[in-house]
């Protein structure tokens, strides 16, 4: 067990030290969630057409955009990782006898610390746009939490899915391909109440639509959890260990 | 510092029996039979697509074998892999070292992934930086690395944790020949001062000739031959050189094979060391 957080926290370290020593791929991925809470959030809560309980639209959408914003770097992961393979770094780390499954976990975490920045920008938004924020200690721990745990189920898909396209080109395509209907088919900016049926049961089969129940009830004040914490943390821990031992799996076949 | 020794010190570093690969239809590597000492440095020649890489894949445990077998200092690579990795180095024909990271950066990274106690690590890098002639350097960023550091950065890496068996996939490739010569002197030394057994793949006959104790060349996934360079030379009549042994038994010296990923990695590696 030392060993392996040893050699998890070693991976996570050094994906931490590049991307504080190079911070433009924060910077960049800070600019989408403040467009869609500075211009679709604003406009829509205008509209008044979306009817959210006792919550503004716009507190009724930083839950949702914290998790597409997660969902966005996770599931572009892959792409570092393809690089890293063509670079001949993932045979290295291959080599070694760190295991796979702490190589694997390594790189979640760093995704997981990747989606708190995410988090810290979200919040410093929504404070400035009056949002009521939870800003409660035990509610800010479930925060990182849910953020660590999403980050690092879609950065793991997203390994999944570099080991078997192994394609930069390929995996563009496949990324794009599934990020907007996971967002879309989820209850981050309308509630699951106006879907049509059929794109309930999917919503119901979307892991997103966990992470963004546990946030709205986490992230705003008078925000409410519909499936409880219990249930989103079992989906969110079910679906992340089962992505973890196929990701360990297929991770070694990314240097054959 | 000596290199590891292994458990029950087998006669060979590196013994294959009938190892073999294949990808769909193609037979990469064919029944392969290896036997490489210890102590020495063994050179594996052929063209491109000769089955070279895969077999120091199958050999490093990345890719697994179709069939046959194969053990590494005296540990089966397919039934204790972890104890395989744990006593090899390895240098990939790719450029490894990470850009963005420091020299010291990067040997702590191996350090601590192949469980270098902490007290072990900072003497362990430094006489690895010292070695290679990078502790000034230790602090720079990779990124602004010459070709020849960056590649001995690597194989400071690969013996950080004093392996008994150095596993290089063509280490010079794209190195001018001041770097080249480094590389080969270090290598050297990592045989005679450390004990270390080096198993290297390359294309330069002059690295053969000068660098390696013995050479087997593949051809077609086989081995057409084994010996000295000297008696590779003798037996193809006198004067002959190692370009005219390469050509004899490695199926010509104009060759068409190799895939289009091999050919891209290796101008990608060659570019990248400038």
């Amino acid at each position: 067990m030392k060993r392996f957080i040893l050699e998890s926290s070693t991976v996570a370290e050094v994906e931490l030290i590049k991307l504080f020593r190079d911070p433009t791929e924060l910077i960049a991925r800070a600019i989408q969630p403040i467009l869609w809470l500075l211009m679709f959030g604003q406009v829509l809560a205008q509209v008044r057409g979306i009817h959210t309980g006792h919550i503004s639209y716009l507190a009724f959408i930083t839950p949702g955009i914290l998790a597409q914003s997660i969902l966005f770097t996770g599931i572009f992961y892959g792409i570092a990782i393809i690089w890293e393979r063509d670079l001949g770094i993932v045979q290295k780390l291959l080599v070694s006898p760190a295991r796979r499954s702490s190589l694997v976990f390594g790189k979640a975490i760093a995704a997981g610390v990747r989606g708190i920045m995410q988090a810290i920008v979200i919040y410093l938004l929504a404070l400035a746009l009056q949002v009521s924020i939870r800003l409660e200690p035990l509610a800010i721990i479930g925060m990182l939490c849910s953020v660590m745990l999403g980050s690092g189920i879609f950065a793991t898909f997203s390994l999944i899915i570099a080991c078997i396209v192994k394609t930069r080109e390929r995996f563009m395509g496949v990324g794009q391909l599934l990020t907007m209907p996971m967002f879309f088919a989820s209850n981050a900016i309308y509630p699951l109440e106006l879907m049509p049926n059929w794109l309930r049961v999917v919503a119901l089969v979307n892991p997103l639509t966990y992470l963004i129940d546990a946030l709205r009830g986490l992230v705003t004040t008078g925000g409410e959890t519909i499936y409880g914490y219990s249930m989103d943390f079992a989906v969110l821990f079910g679906v992340f260990f089962v992505l973890l031992f196929v990701a360990v799996k297929l991770y070694p076949t990314l240097a054959e | 510092m000596k290199a590891t020794q292994t458990n029950n010190l087998p006669k060979f570093a590196i013994s294959t029996s009938k190892l073999t690969r294949q990808f769909g239809t193609l037979t990469a590597v064919d029944h392969i039979e290896l036997r490489v000492p210890y102590k020495e440095i063994y050179g594996l020649l052929g063209s491109n697509g000769a089955g070279k890489s895969t077999l120091i894949k199958m050999l490093t445990t990345l890719l697994p074998p179709t069939s046959g077998s194969a053990e590494v200092g005296g540990f089966d690579i397919i039934k204790a892999p972890a104890e395989v990795r744990r006593h090899i180095g390895y240098v990939s024909q790719l450029l490894s070292a990470d850009g963005a990271l420091t020299g010291y950066e990067n040997l702590l990274l191996s350090a601590k992934l192949y469980g270098l106690k902490k007290a072990e690590r900072t003497v362990q890098i430094r006489d690895a930086l010292d070695f290679m002639g990078l502790a000034e350097s230790a602090k720079k960023l990779v990124k602004t690395y010459s070709g020849g550091m960056v590649r001995r950065l690597e194989l400071a890496q690969a013996m950080l944790h004093k392996p008994a068996i150095l596993f290089l996939d063509e280490p010079t490739i794209g190195l001018d020949p001041i770097a080249r010569h480094m590389v080969w002197d270090r290598l050297q030394d990592l045989k005679h001062k450390y004990g270390m057994t080096v198993l290297i793949t390359t294309h330069d006959m002059e690295e053969a000739e000068t660098l390696c104790d013995q050479l087997a060349i593949l051809h077609s996934g086989r081995i057409n031959i084994v010996g000295k360079p000297s008696e590779l030379c003798a037996g193809l009549g006198a004067n002959s050189t190692m370009d005219d042994v390469f050509a004899h038994y490695a199926g010509g010296l104009i060759n068409e094979a190799g895939s289009y990923k091999e050919i891209g990695q290796t101008r990608l590696t060659a570019h990248r060391l400038g």
